[in-house]
């Protein structure tokens, strides 16, 4: 696990495994919103409507998801300050957030035909709302310092007390009454949904996180090339 | 074409499920064509910066 985490071994490996990820992805995404567009059954309750839930569901599950990798990385670089943990938790940020906005937008807009409102403060939205705006929170004050690593160890502070609201989150349906419906798929018992729609919503999981996982070695990629150049540039003052 | 302006009608739910689909697509290509703008910009930096130090 730390010898992979060696910057330059990092730089190797996720070369090599790039290209199968943007295969991976785009096959799975294709088929995936095939499936949920065209092979998956209307709901017998929710007609067509349902269809959102393939964009929805999956988006949820990457933003809670990506939130752990952030607190993860971070618990990892405050502990053993790896550099390549920092780096994690920072380039994970902004796509935490944005799935998180596609959480909130598509079940938004899934929520007026379904429930007749756009919104309503009840514990699962709102605090899937409050994570959207740890992910801000988070970006701002990483980025709030003239010092990198003081904002990168204030910004893994504060993504570690931020995850306390992701089993607020994941029981929120219980504990509290909602409009929202309880979880269908990740249930003692195994999940109540129609075979017909876990696959389709598996698939589209499943290419939603293979499309985070590209996005975030891309991105560490490009953060490392970022470290590298300032460190030419630093040898080439102190040179002339 | 009844085939088609069926399935676009989405059962008189097109007005959600069409936005909902676009937001996403919008969102995730964003962050994947900002993404790679960065990433082609550094390389183009960093290939430049070591060609220099030569």
């Amino acid at each position: 696990m730390f010898r992979l985490a060696n910057p330059n071994r990092f730089m190797n490996w996720s070369a090599k495994l790039l290209p199968w990820c943007v295969v991976a992805t785009a096959i799975l995404l294709g088929v995936g919103t095939w499936l949920a567009l065209f092979v998956a059954p209307p709901d017998y309750q929710q007609g067509e409507a349902v269809r959102i839930m393939y964009v929805h569901v999956p988006a949820a599950w990457m933003a809670s998801f990506v939130y752990a990798v952030m607190a993860i990385s971070s618990a990892v670089a405050l502990i053993w300050r790896h550099p390549l943990a920092d780096i994690a938790a920072k380039e994970a940020a902004p796509l935490g957030a944005g799935f998180t906005l596609v959480c909130l937008v598509s079940g938004s807009l899934w929520g007026k035909p379904m429930w007749g409102t756009y919104w309503v403060w009840d514990a699962r939205l709102t605090s899937v709302l409050v994570l959207f705006f740890l992910y801000l929170g988070y970006i701002a004050l990483v980025n709030a310092f003239d010092e990198p690593t003081r904002g990168n160890r204030a910004g893994a502070i504060l993504a570690l007390v931020g995850a306390v609201n992701l089993p607020i989150i994941k029981f929120s349906v219980d504990w509290w009454n909602t409009l929202h419906q309880p979880a269908s798929v990740f249930r003692l018992g195994g999940p109540t949904i129609a075979p017909s729609m876990l696959w389709p919503l598996l698939v589209m999981a499943l290419g939603f996180t293979l499309f985070f996982v590209t996005l975030l070695l891309l991105r560490m990629r490009s953060a490392l090339m970022a470290a590298k150049l300032r460190a030419l540039r630093i040898q080439q003052s102190v040179a002339a | 074409m009844a085939a088609v302006d069926h399935f676009l009608a989405m059962g008189g739910y097109a007005p959600f499920v069409w936005p909902a689909y676009t937001m996403a697509v919008i969102v995730l290509g964003g962050l994947l064509v900002q993404t790679l703008i960065t990433y082609k910009k550094r390389k183009r930096e960093l290939q430049a910066a070591e060609k220099q130090r030569r």
